[in-house]
């Protein structure tokens, strides 16, 4: 049929143009950082995970500086992160992502450098929290939350306090079915390379490898892998024992008070969230002073007591009401003991070894 | 149609008449017919069910069960990121809808005429077939290769690829058992090809044509991967804002809306009953 | 051959939407596959074979034998099923059949999400079925039904079943009945005039209804997350990984295109026996 033909024809032709065309990619415009410019007029888009930050975080800001801005969420590091790197104009100006991811970003060149004349409270933060082994001097991101991750559980279920990695990697046989674990990223693995006393960011073969070789022995005792509802497993008694990060363990002890948070001997990681700047960003100026504005102590305390995290802001945490650490204890786990945790960084081409092991420990049966 | 012509047929009727020892059976339905089909609506409902109990639960968290409280439907309400989704979600839909019920029957008529093998009908399938992910980030990419901002036309565009496959999918099979001597008479009478098509061909594929819109309207109202690869960060669609809710358990907020949705196509749908009777068009 | 229409203006806009907002995406995914992964996600434009290669790995291979033997279940399930219920359907009056329909289609108008956590909240173990049979003293211990393999297969015919009803039913609504009268008259059961008549004409409507059902079941990774816990992975949740987690697009569209391939092969299948089927009866 030739007008079938001639239809292929054009779309093949239509193909080839196109191809061409696309081998002129037009970059995403960023302007230099211009200290004096007048933030009113400028826009602000934040991203974040939903539900992390209070609820009128926009409209204070709005009130303190008269920038129009609007919070959009995102769910996962990695949900945003492709988002960023894929398109040219994201059309955001603040993300909230996690310390590895931010190196990560900041590394590919999509994060504006901070300019620290307009982030003057950057002072508050503890001195640790701008020595961050993912981005040493806070150059691509201030932190917004930290933490670590630890066993969440319930004393009248366990019958006794864990201490160890080893009580989830290898439970007690009335506790098998009754546990879970993170399946998300490096936190996977955490468990038993920690048991085993590797480093969280190695990428030696051998360690990898025994590590793997625990995890699917662990496999067949656990309930589920769960990254979003393991408090909600541990209040209505499904669960006994998870593997947790602490803020989240306090969404479950608001529900339950007689849960429990511990950090294992072995240590864990220290995980951080962090605000970062694009580099594609129209708003720079006001992105920065949005960022500033949560470094004040009283903004952050705020946060805290409203999201129930821990924040690196040192005048911040000092404020904190000391009943609200009574209820969430983890909310006083001390600076020193955070940094006794390994702070988790990106591992650039290795970080394939931990999805490839994440993947065989997933797909085995 | 094909039914009543069945009934009146003359020649049934004749043989009714002239032999009543061989007379024609009607064709039963087998008894209990409806049993797998009771089955299956509960299989489908108990869920619903499910939800529209738990939008009642007084407790923030959705699998334990507090008291029966009415809260979570103003707070809906006044949830300004849901009734945002839930409107870019509308638009959306009935957009990629609109495009893929026209370019959908249009190529599923060319196709059943003007084809042979299955070259070009396997293409305008093929979007039905392709991983979310793929077309989803395939997209993306091609939309900032070509520096186009994203939007609600992005998502629209972008629905309407798949939503074209299964509306061409559905009239075809519809036009596979249509008589073709209805539209050779219609030819041979001296109705020009394009009447034809529409006085003659459409009525007849109007029901393959309708269940494929509703098909491609109630697959976009809940499509996630695609519309997530495809959305401006500022307007997301009602099951990204969802999902990105689901990282503290879902709440019952969201049952409160999922019952309200419920409640509206029901109404919408008795709605629609009602009007296309009153206009006297009946299937 | 007809007189007539040129096929352009019914073809055309069609094929070329299709084109410009599939073919090209896809092509240039396709491209990618050929290419590596850049440091931290993106493309590096040094050509290789790397990522099919990548593909016959016993993980990967594994991952997708597992992923096509679940969907084939699914897919077996939503046809036996779906075929009574369709049936059922296109045997009511009009009035009942615009209800029945609708009530098919309804569930899917309130978030997916949404029904599953509400799956969830009913099977878990401490969800409303175990409380039911405990507090009604016929089981002891909850019993598990989440997060295991079973589990996913009903998870997913609970999404796709509506997928398999409406074409099944859409072909089955127009057969015209005159056929089977015609069978029952000349002394065929109506179990025979079902099997003769009925069955192989719907055939072109299973099929579809098959493959509406396959494809998403195989590319899913919600349901085996959330109602498969997480230990039981599909080809779904492996692209979903290899873009996301491994940030390697090059290697996830190389997975996601093998998964197309597959499907497109079938697909080519359906098309040929499903013409055959139906131009058969029509010329003897």
């Amino acid at each position: 049929m030739p007008t079938t033909r001639r239809i292929i024809a054009a779309a093949a032709g239509t193909i080839v143009l196109a191809f061409a065309a696309t081998s002129c990619s037009t970059g995403g415009g960023g302007d230099e950082i211009d200290p004096s410019a007048d933030i009113t007029e400028q826009t602000l888009t934040v991203s974040i995970w939903a539900d992390y930050s209070p609820e009128d975080l926009a409209e204070q800001f709005e009130e303190a500086t008269g920038v129009k801005t609007t919070i959009v969420n995102h769910t996962t590091n990695e949900d945003i992160v492709a988002k960023l790197t894929a398109s040219a104009d994201p059309g955001i100006d603040v993300a909230f992502v996690s310390g590895q991811y931010a190196q990560a970003l900041g590394e590919q060149g999509l994060l504006a450098e901070l300019d620290k004349s307009l982030i003057p409270n950057e002072e508050n933060l503890y001195p640790e929290a701008t020595q961050l082994p993912y981005d040493e001097g806070n150059v691509y991101s201030e932190p917004y939350a930290w933490g670590t991750t630890g066993l969440c559980y319930r004393p009248d279920l366990t019958g006794y306090d864990p201490t160890s990695w080893n009580d989830l990697l290898d439970p007690k046989p009335e506790l098998v079915g009754k546990t879970t674990m993170l399946s998300t990223d490096r936190w996977l693995s955490m468990p038993a390379l920690k048991a085993q006393g590797a480093s969280i960011n190695t990428t030696d073969d051998a360690e990898l490898e025994a590590a793997k070789a625990q995890l699917i022995e662990t496999k067949p005792t656990l309930l589920a892998y769960d990254d979003t509802t393991f408090y909600s497993k541990l209040v209505s008694g499904e669960a006994a024992m998870v593997e947790a990060w602490d803020g989240w363990c306090n969404y479950g002890i608001a529900e339950d008070p007689s849960i429990k948070f511990v950090v294992p001997d072995e240590g864990a990681d220290l995980w951080v969230d962090t605000m970062t700047v694009l580099e594609s960003s129209e708003n720079k100026e006001a992105a920065m002073a949005f960022i500033n504005y949560i470094l004040d102590p009283e903004v952050q305390t705020w946060v805290a007591e409203n999201i129930l995290y821990k924040v690196p802001n040192k005048a911040a945490m000092e404020a904190l009401d000391p009943a609200l650490i009574e209820s969430y204890p983890t909310l006083g786990i001390t600076v020193d003991e955070l940094m006794e945790q390994e702070a988790i960084i990106d591992l650039g081409e290795d970080s394939l070894k931990y999805v490839d092991l994440n993947a065989e420990v997933l797909a085995t049966n | 149609m094909a039914e009543t012509t069945a009934t009146t047929n003359p020649s049934t009727t004749a043989m009714r008449e002239l032999e009543p020892a061989v007379r024609p059976r009607a064709v039963r339905k087998p008894r209990g017919i409806l049993v797998p089909l009771w089955i299956g609506y509960v299989f489908l409902y108990l869920p619903i069910l499910v939800v529209v109990i738990m939008s009642f639960n007084d407790s923030e968290n959705l699998f334990v069960w507090r008291g029966f409280s009415l809260r979570w439907y103003p707070e809906l309400f006044a949830d300004e990121k849901i009734m945002q989704g839930l409107g870019n979600t509308l638009i959306v839909a009935t957009g990629a809808t609109a495009i893929a019920t026209v370019l959908g029957t249009l190529l599923a008529y060319g196709i059943q005429h003007y084809t042979r093998g299955g070259l070009i009908r396997a293409f305008a399938i093929a979007p039905a077939i392709l991983p979310d992910l793929l077309l989803g980030i395939g997209l993306l990419t091609f939309f900032s290769l070509l520096s186009i901002t994203l939007g609600l036309h992005s998502v629209i565009l972008a629905h309407a690829v798949f939503a074209t496959a299964f509306v061409t999918a559905i009239v075809l099979a519809r036009m596979a058992n249509l008589d073709p001597s209805l539209e050779e008479a219609s030819r041979d009478l001296g109705a020009g090809p394009v009447r034809t098509f529409t006085r003659v061909t459409l009525p007849q594929l109007a029901p393959g044509i309708v269940a494929g819109a509703l098909l491609a309207f109630t697959l976009s109202i809940d499509e996630f991967v695609i519309a997530f690869f495809t959305t401006a960060p500022t307007q997301p669609t009602l099951p990204i804002v969802i999902y990105s809710m689901v990282r503290f358990g879902v709440t019952p907020e969201v049952n409160a809306l999922a019952t309200i949705l419920l409640l509206v196509s029901i109404v919408t749908v008795i709605v629609a009953q009602r009007l296309t009777r009153l206009t006297g068009t009946t299937k | 051959m007809r007189r007539g229409l040129a096929p352009a203006p019914f073809l055309a806009p069609g094929i070329l939407f299709l084109i410009v907002f599939m073919a090209i995406p896809v092509g240039l995914l396709a491209f990618y596959t050929f290419f590596k992964r850049g440091r931290f996600g993106g493309i590096v434009f040094e050509f290789t074979f790397d990522n099919w290669v990548k593909l016959l790995e016993p993980l990967y291979l594994g991952v997708i034998m597992q992923s096509i033997g679940l969907a084939l279940v699914v897919t077996l399930l939503a046809l036996a099923i779906g075929y009574p219920m369709a049936y059922a359907i296109a045997g009511l009056s009009p009035k009942w059949r615009t209800v029945a329909l609708v009530a098919i289609v309804l569930p899917f108008w309130t978030n997916f999400l949404i029904r599953t956590y509400a799956w969830i909240l009913l099977l878990n173990n401490a969800g409303w079925v175990n409380q039911w049979l405990q507090g009604l003293g016929i089981t002891d211990e909850p019993i598990s039904m989440l997060y295991t393999p079973q589990a996913i297969v009903v998870g997913l015919l609970y999404m796709y079943l509506p997928l398999m009803v409406l074409p099944l039913y859409a072909s089955l609504q127009q057969l015209d009945p005159a056929l089977r009268e015609a069978a029952t008259n000349l002394g065929a059961t109506p179990w025979r005039a079902f099997r003769t008549v009925t069955l192989p004409l719907s055939i072109p409507g299973a099929l579809t209804g098959c493959i509406f059902v396959f494809v998403p079941a195989m590319s899913n990774f919600v349901i085996p997350e959330l109602i498969g816990g997480g230990k039981t992975i599909m080809v779904g949740n492996l692209v979903r990984d290899q873009f996301f987690e491994a940030r390697d697009w090059p290697f996830g569209a190389t997975l996601a295109l093998l998964l197309t391939i597959l499907l497109v092969l079938v697909i080519l299948v359906q098309t040929a026996v499903s013409r055959r089927l139906t131009e058969g009866p029509r010329r003897g």
